[in-house]
């Protein structure tokens, strides 16, 4: 194991995240604020509670899901686009280090800045609501293997887009779409009964699902499925990686 | 020698169908400076991207230092430097970071006083602390030099090192290349600067087409392959040039007055002095003697040209 190698990319991802503080934490942190002022204030104020949950607190566990989703994927495109993109990944392919490291490497340092970035959402809407989490070890765990999974679903799209745009594509035309019908702002419950079947093929539903569940205890969907939905998708997501390297697509002629 | 890279029946045929590579062996030796030569597209990235793990071959294998590039990939790839031809560089990291970063990669323990020797060697240090971004092309290629050297590699590939690059980088490299030698690292550099081949290299492999046409000392390439041409210049105008000189190949230039005349090295010494006795014998008076040595740059291009 090449743990020296790992160091230096975690370290050299970190110090990107430095460098790009506003970009990388102050803006979701702003945008999730404005998303609290006006749901959660200014319209929550005018809705019931979602199965006796006050809307403002019902609506935090799909807020930060939404920003972890999709910053997540943009961290981890970004971070394995851009050395492509430049021509300085000719480095990573010629050193010493397996698939392995430079995934764990990568993924790592995305998922650890998404679940900070999460933290601080979490923080933040707690000046704006009163919030208790039943299950803190439930939600941590969720939250961390959420941001591994689309950390490694952003680093296969990093690896998969040969331009800018693509690199916007997944995230702005089906994640957030997916996370915003996922759930984020009310149950599935509430949706008549044709739209709730149709739902259950959103992926991000058993994400918000299971989030949900570990702040009050109630959710829309079974908590072992919504696990095993994210599991899937996890392994999934390493499958398609463990390919990309193998074959060298888009990384080695 | 022992050998510290070699290849066998290496070969590369790119997806669209391309074959950049045919099927090639080639044995480096330790602590040799190998020049590879070859036109654009000949094939010389392509061998050291394979060599280097970043192409994948179509057929064939790599040992360094008998590690297999595949299998072994992580004692080979240890012990390979690599600077490409392409200018990428970190923008926003500084100088001082992106080196250290690459001794990392290679997972080497940090090593400070290493760094600074790297970095003053190649003119870095009172640049350590910039952002690359701020750099000049030349500095750029420091980096890319320093970040090569930063792992201690064995082996050291320069992948057209020169190119574009101002007189003082130039002579800074070649004493590089040089100390490094010295100090037993291997080198294998590709150029199109043909008399820097011909002044470093120890061994010289022109390639073309993707095959490699001839590897060989240099010493001897230039022995075997190279002409020497002499041009008489004569003290008076001649109006026919004699039999006895026609029937050595002597030509007459268009003045009447420069003879010329190519000849093998080898056979030098037994050529000019019969060649001045027949001048003497024919009553000519010599003003001036004049011999060139064919470049390497000529016999490059003899090669090339013979296998279009």
């Amino acid at each position: 194991m090449n743990l020296r190698a790992i160091a230096a990319i975690y370290r050299y991802e970190m110090d990107r995240t430095r460098r790009t503080i506003l970009q990388s934490v102050v803006a979701p942190v702003i945008s999730t604020a404005l998303y609290f002022v006006v749901f959660g204030a200014a319209i929550g104020g005018h809705m019931g509670a979602v199965g006796g949950v006050p809307y403002g607190a019902f609506i935090v566990p799909g807020l930060m899901m939404m920003s972890l989703l999709t910053q997540s994927i943009s961290n981890a495109s970004f971070g394995i686009y851009f050395p492509r993109f430049v021509g300085t990944f000719y480095e990573q392919l010629s050193a010493p280090i397996s698939v392995v490291e430079i995934v764990t490497a990568y993924v790592g340092a995305a998922a650890t800045k998404s679940v900070m970035l999460g933290l601080i959402i979490l923080a933040t809407a707690a000046l704006f609501t009163p919030l208790s989490v039943q299950h803190p070890f439930w939600m941590l765990g969720f939250l961390v293997l959420t941001a591994v999974t689309f950390s490694l679903f952003g680093f296969a799209i990093g690896i998969w887009a040969d331009n800018f745009e693509k690199l916007q594509l997944m995230p702005m035309l089906v994640v957030t779409p997916l996370a915003f019908l996922g759930g984020s702002f009310y149950s599935i419950d509430m949706l008549p009964p044709f739209w709730r079947s149709v739902s259950l093929f959103n992926p991000v539903v058993y994400l918000i699902s299971g989030f949900r569940w570990s702040f009050f205890g109630t959710s829309d969907v079974n908590i072992v499925v919504s696990l095993a939905m994210t599991l899937g998708f996890m392994v999934a997501c390493l499958a398609i990686i463990g390919w990309m390297f193998r074959t060298g697509y888009r990384l080695k002629a | 020698m022992s050998t510290i890279l070699s290849i066998s029946d290496l070969s590369k045929t790119y997806d669209g169908g391309f074959t950049a590579l045919h099927p090639l062996n080639l044995d480096i030796a330790r602590g040799e400076i190998f020049a590879l030569l070859g036109p654009n597209g000949a094939g010389k990235t392509t061998l050291i991207s394979i060599i280097c793990g970043l192409v994948n071959a179509s057929t064939g294998r790599v040992s360094v230092d008998g590690h297999d590039s595949i299998t072994g990939f992580r004692k080979a790839r240890a012990q390979i430097g690599l600077v490409p031809q392409e200018l990428a560089t970190e923008s926003f990291e500084t100088v001082w970071a992106t080196v250290s970063f690459s001794r990392g990669l290679f997972g080497k323990p940090p090593n400070p006083a290493l760094i600074e020797k790297i970095l003053r060697d190649l003119s870095l240090w009172d640049k350590k602390d910039n952002r690359i971004l701020t750099l000049s092309g030349g500095m750029k290629r420091r980096v890319m030099i320093a970040k090569a050297l930063s792992h201690e590699p064995r082996i050291l590939f320069l992948d057209e090192p020169t190119a574009g690059v101002d007189v003082d980088l130039r002579r800074d490299m070649w004493r590089l290349v040089r100390r490094l030698k010295d100090a037993g690292v291997t080198i294998i550099l590709t150029t199109h600067y043909i008399e820097e081949a011909e002044e470093m290299a120890d061994r010289i492999g022109v390639i073309n087409r993707g095959r490699l046409m001839l590897v060989e000392e240099k010493d001897a390439l230039m022995r075997n392959l190279g002409r020497k041409q002499v041009t008489v210049t004569l003290a008076s105008q001649l109006g026919a040039l004699p039999a006895r000189l026609a029937e050595r190949g002597v030509r007459l230039g268009d003045d009447g007055r420069a003879l010329t005349w190519i000849y093998e090295p080898a056979r030098v010494r037994a050529g000019m002095p019969g060649l001045l006795a027949d001048i003497a014998a024919e009553g000519l008076t010599v003003a001036d003697i004049d011999t060139r040595r064919s470049s390497l740059e000529d016999i490059f291009v003899d090669l090339v040209k013979g296998a279009q």
